[in-house]
Formats: C-alpha cells, structure tokens, sequence
C-alpha cells in the first residue's frame, strides 16, 4: 500500500468505524439497490464492452457476436467510407487534437466545415458547434435565458436541458408532458413583459414519442415566447430534409433555436445550436460552455462535414428505416408486448416492463441470444418505468429484423414478460 | 388577499389525493420526509395547486418549500 492510501483511511473512514458517515453516505441506497440486483447473479446491464464493431448493426460482446439495437446509430453513417476518408485525412493533416477552445486556437479548418455544413442543411444563417449535444443545451439554454427572465420545459425532458436550467439564472416553470393545454395555462400566468423561452424536444427519447409541435410552437407565440426545439432523435429521417420533428409539422421559420447532435445520426460526437436570429453570433463570446472547453479533434469534425452532407441525400436511408420502424413496432404488438406508444412514431420503440427484476431478466436473455437493447431505469425514464428501449438503424436488414422479433419473442415467452 | 385559513384548507384538500399514508397533516409536516413523496409525486401536486390557484410555482421556489406551513405561505404571498 503506498502512503498515499494508507493516510486515505483515517478514523473516519465507514470502512474502518461502523456507522461513520463520510461523503459517499448518500449514495449507500443506490449502491446497496446495486449490489442486490448484481448478487441475484445477473450481468450488469450498464458494464457492458464492445470488443470489436463490425458495422454499425453488429458487434461482439464477449465472444458474442451480437446484433446492435440500442445504439442512436439511426442512420448507420459510423462505417460509411466517404466519412471515414474525411476522418483520415483530416487526422493526417491537422493531426490529433486542438489544444484549446474554439474562441482561441481550436478553430480549425473543418470546424467552419461543419458549421457550414449544419448551415447547408438546416437552411440556417447561423451555426455553432460545441463539444458535446449535452454542453449546447447546457450553454445555449443556460445563456439565453438570464436573471427575470422565464424558462418553460416539458417535465420529461432530457437531463442536458434540466442541466441548462440549473446553470443558469432563469426561473423555471415545468409543464406536464406533451400537454399544449397546460403549456398555455402556465405562460398564460406569467408576467405578459418579461422574456421567455421554451424549450422542447422534437422526440422524447425514453417512450419515443413525438411531441405536438405544431400546436405548442403556436401557444408559444402567441405568448410571445422565443421556442427552442432539441431535435436529437429525429436528425435525418423527419421531414423532407431530415431536419426533424419540426420540419415535419411544417415549422420553418417559426422555431427560433434548434439544438442537435453529432453522436445520434450523424455518427460521430459534438453538438450544435442553428438559428436565424440576427444577433446570433454574440453567444460565440457569452456561452461559457462552448468556450470554457477544447474544440472537437479535427477527425471529428471532418467525418461530421461529410456525414451531415450525405444526409442531405440520405432518401433511401430514410425509408428503409421507418419500415424498420414498423415492421419491429407492429412485431412486437402482435406478440403481446406493452410499448411507449400505440403507433411507431420514431426510430425507438420501448418496451415497458413491470420492474427491474423482469427488466434485466429479459435484457440478460437477449443479450445471451445475441441482441443487445438499451435497459433504461428510473430517474432517466418518465413515471418511474423500467424500459428495454430498442433504437433502429436504417443499416438493420429486413431479415435482421425478423431475427429481433424471434429473440423478443423467445425472451419473452422464458421470462413471463408476454 | 385570501384569508390563510382558507388556502391551508384547500391545500389541504389538494394533498388529500397524494397521502396514501394517512398522516395527519399540520404547518411542520415535510413532503418528502413525512409524507414520503418522490420527485414525480411532487411535481404532479405541485401542478395541481398552480391550476388551483391559478398560480406559478417556479423550480426555483419549489426548491425552498419543504413544509406545508412554508407551502401556504408561499401561496399566500404568491396570490398578492
């Protein structure tokens, strides 16, 4: 033991002196809730390592080759050869990293790329990058919305944009999920001169259930709220040109700030931030989270240029997918299964479980079958669900589809989920 | 200004619904200690008594009421 460690276990420490607290306390329920499950002699379903990726539907996971259904990886671009050669090149050329923040020296060639690109497809004045989806909503939301100003949310939304809330100055005001009703209810009562921005998701990511835009955008409005819409589950394949839930509803020109990602469809990691508004590019220079970080490595940014560039085009893709979307939806219902929702409304399809037990039950005897799917638990999930969640790829073959539905229907069937 | 007798007794109608346990209910009685309420529990109460009172308890004040006595108060203040 070095003496580094030794001095770490001071009388204080719980695992010295019984019943002494220190700041790890607070976690003793969830560790205990962990080590129970684990004890039952279940795989741990948030340890898992892929050690080799065949394709963006395939892996091996211990010795296991393994079909890939939990992975965001929507329209299969993390193998195409034009992104990858964008990678390479990029990698040769500008070598590893930036070494700094996009406001000094982390600006490179194939940032602008990517800025242009996100510009090229969104029909945009403005683009900006960041280096995760989660620090745009955290630094785009956490900016824009200051002291006095108001922040209305869905009460489902995803951790980034609760994140966002809570960096900021802004008052929160949540209302129920999908609800337009109470949305217009709770801006109705907010002070008719103060700002107010709201924020919402094109697809809820747990369920995956698509919101009513169309009627909130226009609640909103008539509010005078400024709207942003996170579109990180539906890049690519909603609308006519892949722009998202919003495209779809028919909502150009009236979505102020839309948010999105590099790790979901587009195949490799950043996020970003379009809009229109003429004063856009202030927030280069008061976003904290955008400039208090490295820049993305250039590979990265290269193999984001070319990916969303070949979205653009992506119509094949997109159609294959939502028959996958289907064709797994419609399988799964038939067999007796209860799902997020009643129709397929998007590339993920949850399955809901009674609790954890059945959850990772079956989980484990898919993944021993040779599919993997995400487990999602409370707090992540709404209403406190266990979920298996099942994201599609525009890349999963018809007949790898098929395969699922005989691996969900024995997994079922074997462990009285069905 | 509405009287605090009558807030705390429609507040005491809206957590009715919500306390499975029956605990009965005064000024120092905690949500999440006494009646043992999760964070989707609080946020459905919590939207009941906006609608109720036609009010908007932000996070940020949500964050400091831990006491139905802090809760009427709150409501008191918030209706002016």
């Amino acid at each position: 033991m070095t003496e580094a460690a030794e001095t770490a276990h001071d009388s204080t420490t719980p695992a010295e002196v019984e019943g002494a607290k220190d700041l790890f306390s607070k976690f003793d329920p969830l560790i205990a809730e962990r080590q129970a499950l684990l004890d039952t002699g279940v795989r741990d379903p948030f340890a898992i390592v892929m050690d080799e990726v065949k394709s963006p539907t395939l892996a091996v996971i211990k010795g296991k080759e393994t079909i890939l259904l939990g992975t965001y990886n929507y329209m299969g671009m993390t193998f195409d050869p034009d992104v990858i050669l964008a990678g390479k090149e990029a990698l040769d050329q500008f070598g590893s990293g930036t070494n700094g923040s996009r406001m000094l020296n982390g600006t490179f060639r194939d940032h602008i790329d990517a800025e242009e690109a996100l510009k090229e497809f969104y029909g945009a004045a403005h683009a900006m990058v960041f280096s995760t989806g989660y620090q745009a909503n955290l630094g785009i939301i956490s900016t824009l919305a200051g002291k006095g100003d108001y922040i209305v949310l869905d009460a489902d939304s995803h951790a980034s944009i609760y994140d966002g809330c809570a960096l900021g100055n802004a008052e929160i005001v949540r209302f129920r999920h999908n609800s337009v009703e109470d949305l217009d209810k709770r801006l109705g009562r907010l002070p008719a001169d103060a700002q107010k921005l709201v924020v919402l998701e094109g697809v809820y990511s747990m369920m995956g259930d698509v919101a009513p835009l169309k009627e909130m955008v226009a609640v909103s409005k008539k509010h005078g709220a400024m709207v942003l819409v996170d579109e990180a589950h539906s890049m690519g394949f909603f609308g006519p040109n892949g722009r998202g839930v919003y495209e779809d509803q028919g909502l150009e020109g009236d979505v102020d700030f839309v948010i999105g990602t590099f790790s979901k469809s587009v195949g490799t990691v950043g996020g970003f931030c379009v809009s229109n508004h003429p004063k856009f590019e202030i927030m280069r220079f008061v976003c904290r989270p955008y400039i208090f970080t490295a820049s993305l490595p250039p590979s990265v940014v290269a193999t984001a240029a070319t990916s969303i560039r070949k979205l653009m085009h992506a119509d094949n893709k997109r159609a294959h997918l939502w028959e996958n979307s289907r064709r797994l939806h419609g399988g799964l219902k038939d067999m007796g299964f209860k799902l997020g929702t009643d129709t397929p409304q998007s590339a993920i399809i949850a399955v809901i479980l009674e609790d954890q037990t059945q959850a990772v039950a079956i989980w484990q005897a898919l993944l021993e079958a040779g599919l993997y799917v995400n487990m999602a638990r409370p707090p992540a999930t709404p209403a406190g669900m266990f979920l298996l969640r099942c994201s599609l790829c525009a890349e999963h073959s018809t007949e790898q589809i098929d395969t699922i539905l005989e691996l969900f229907h024995a997994a079922g069937k074997a462990t009285g989920a069905i | 200004m509405t009287d605090r007798a009558e807030i705390q007794s429609r507040i005491l109608a809206e957590i009715e619904p919500y306390n499975k346990k029956g605990v009965a209910i005064t000024d120092a009685t905690t949500f999440a200690g006494d009646l043992e309420w999760d964070s989707l529990t609080v946020m459905d109460f919590v939207a009941a008594i906006e609608d109720a009172f036609d009010i908007t308890i932000t996070m940020n004040m949500q964050a400091e009421i831990e006491t139905v006595g802090q809760l009427i108060d709150a409501v008191q203040k918030l209706q002016g």
